[in-house]
């Protein structure tokens, strides 16, 4: 037994008293199982703000993004704060497998195949916005660098925004088949233990014919490894080109060198968050308490607190670099951003994202399951405002006060936003019931090493 | 070479590991070994060599990296050069900064994709493959060791009893 020794002050990361097919039963209940009521209920209201939302985008783009909330100065507004909330909360995803793999951290496998799902959706609603914000959705593909009727109308590579598009498609297919990899062993399984033909023919489809032979096994650990190493830079690189949408413009407010780790750390903050509220439901709901444990929860509160921090200090440093800068414009940028009259979204930002995640020093609190529910969903929504203020409070009041004039979002622009929130349930709700949403191969891997049971036989061996 | 081969079937990864062990010990020919999970140390057990797939990746990435570069020369220098906001793109060199972060996601791009693609046809995975494994249970909690057979069948079986497995069968491949 002495090569699956941990030290015995780790505490175990599956509780009770597993077996390798315990672990093979319970992560397949919920994929075997029938959906309960409280499944259909929260998938209908997520469908259908997913149908409203979808109507309010054929609304747009059948008659034009007049239709939004947006005017001749503050030309970006809800649409792209979207898109960086949703590119954000992506990144907690990709953080979990990858980042916490490099590392060698175990309490990433009972949690990252979610997170990565997680990635994925959102990554999928944070694209709508761009094609959607380009108007004429029908020419989206102008975007790619590819060979046309025109013959030398390239793309323009100086632009961040084709950056966004290289770095954004890139993270979504590394993401998936970082994320479909992982899944085979897994669909695997659930194909070995289908009874109806029809699932039995879905899961083998699903799996490419998985079969755990030594040599494929010694390959998965490698790829994933270094799909693990190519990740890492990428999920860095994506919310650092994000940044430069902003950073690379000559807006006060904008145009500053602290973005992008700025926007890295609020990234990991709001997609730690989301995380927490997707799986606090979720291990109630699919009996996967064993898996996704108290430590788990704990251990993203305690990332939440530090990246929080972080982004705190990111606010101060901005706001006390206006004010050392001696650019006039500068400063009245970060005087109006906190007194003028978007006041209240400044101090929300400041209260969610600085002060909420400040609780979680305490023991008590970041253990606490309720209230990390609660902190999770304060975060998301402090986020949210974060880019609403970054970027209006920089736009609203231009260079010419003539222009000045104040956002309000439209239904339109509201009905979207509630639409990719529906949507991204709606997949994953979809998700929970026909995934295998937690990594059994790589937990069972770890089940002599940090399962309970396992470590109390050994601990008591050696005393 | 007949293809007759014993499956010992084992219900703990331990005692697997000292079943390959002692089987390659005693020079039986160990066909294959499908497992639930990656047993750590089974590689080497078996005595399979290290994996060169880290290094696909690495020479995809440096494909995928000359490929950005000779795109956006040819398409931003060569073809169309265009003056974007006052800054003329006639030079590769002084433009090149801007490139950039394109080198680096084209270089992850081609590495990340075509290294799996790589382990796919390496492991024969795709969409309608069949799988192989030759029980069920192997991708539950079983591990199976397939241990090829030379004219010794009796003899071999009985050696595998004693290393520990549950389940022994002698099949033709």
């Amino acid at each position: 037994m002495s090569s699956h020794y941990e030290a015995p002050i780790r505490r175990p990361l599956i509780v009770g008293e597993k077996s390798y097919h315990d672990i093979t039963v319970e992560v397949a209940a919920p994929v075997e199982g029938k959906a309960n009521k409280l499944w259909w209920t929260a998938f209908t209201i997520a469908l259908l703000a997913f149908l409203w939302g979808l109507g309010s985008i054929i609304y747009t783009i059948g008659t034009g993004i007049g239709v939004w909330g947006l005017n001749k100065t503050v030309g970006w507004a809800w649409d792209i704060t979207n898109f960086v909330w949703w590119v954000g909360i992506g990144h907690a995803g990709t953080l979990i497998s990858a980042v916490l793999l490099l590392f060698r951290q175990k309490w990433r496998m009972g949690i990252n195949r979610s997170a990565e799902a997680m990635t994925i959706f959102s990554v999928v609603q944070a694209g709508l916005f761009p094609v959607i914000h380009m108007g004429r959705v029908w020419n989206a593909h102008f975007v790619l660098p590819i060979p046309n009727q025109f013959g030398t109308l390239w793309t323009n590579f100086n632009s961040p925004l084709l950056w966004d598009v290289f770095a954004i498609s890139t993270y979504l297919s590394v993401s998936l088949v970082f994320w479909w990899t992982g899944l085979l062993p897994d669909f695997a399984m659930l194909r070995d233990r289908a009874i109806r033909p029809f699932q039995k023919k879905i899961y083998s489809l699903l799996s490419f014919g998985w079969s755990g032979r030594a040599k494929d096994w010694q390959r998965f650990e490698e790829v994933s490894l270094v799909l693990a190493g190519l990740a890492t830079p990428l999920v860095l690189s994506v919310h650092t080109i994000v940044s430069f949408d902003f950073a690379t413009s000559v807006i006060p407010g904008w145009h500053t060198t602290i973005f992008p780790p700025y926007f890295v750390a609020g990234a990991v903050f709001s997609g730690f968050a989301m995380v927490n509220t997707l799986l606090i439901i979720m291990r109630k709901v699919s009996n996967l308490e064993a898996y996704i444990t108290v430590q788990h929860i704990e251990l993203m509160n305690i990332v939440i607190m530090i990246t929080g921090s972080i982004v705190g200090c990111a606010y101060i440093t901005e706001l006390f670099i206006a004010w050392y800068s001696g650019v006039e414009y500068e400063q009245y940028a970060f005087l109006n951003r906190a007194t003028g009259p978007y006041w209240w979204a400044y101090l929300l930002m400041m209260s969610c994202n600085v002060f909420s995640p400040q609780f979680m020093w305490s023991k008590k609190l970041r253990t606490s399951i309720m209230f990390s529910f609660f902190i999770s969903i304060v975060v998301n929504i402090g986020m949210w405002f974060e880019r609403f203020v970054i970027i209006v409070t920089s736009l609203h009041r231009d260079y010419l006060p003539s222009s000045w004039t104040m956002f309000s979002p439209t239904f339109v622009d509201i009905g979207i936003y509630v639409g990719t929130i529906g949507f991204f349930f709606v997949l994953f709700l979809l998700y929970a019931r026909t995934f295998p949403v937690i990594a059994q191969a790589e937990v069972k891997s770890i089940l002599k090493s940090s399962g309970e049971h396992y470590k109390k036989l050994r601990d008591g061996n050696h005393e | 070479m007949s293809n007759k081969v014993v499956q010992a079937m084992y219900n703990d990864d331990d005692i697997l590991l000292d079943a390959v062990k002692e089987t390659r010990s005693s020079n039986h020919h160990i066909e294959e070994v499908y497992t639930p999970f990656p047993v750590h140390g089974l590689e080497k057990a078996m005595g399979l060599k290290d994996t060169r797939i880290a290094i696909t990746a690495f020479m995809y990435g440096c494909v995928g990296f000359m490929f950005s570069i000779w795109m956006m020369n040819y398409m931003m220098i060569e073809q169309w050069p265009q003056d974007i906001g006052g800054k003329p793109s006639f030079s590769f060199i002084q433009n090149m900064p801007a490139f950039v972060p394109i080198m680096f996601e084209m270089s992850v791009f081609f590495a990340a994709h075509l290294m799996v693609i790589t382990f796919y046809m390496r492991s024969k995975l795709w969409p309608f493959k069949e799988a192989e494994n030759p029980d069920p249970r192997t991708t539950d909690d079983m591990f199976v060791m397939e241990v090829l057979v030379d004219n010794n069948e009796a003899e071999l079986v009985s050696f595998l009893e004693k290393t520990g497995t549950v389940e022994i069968k002698v099949t033709e491949k």
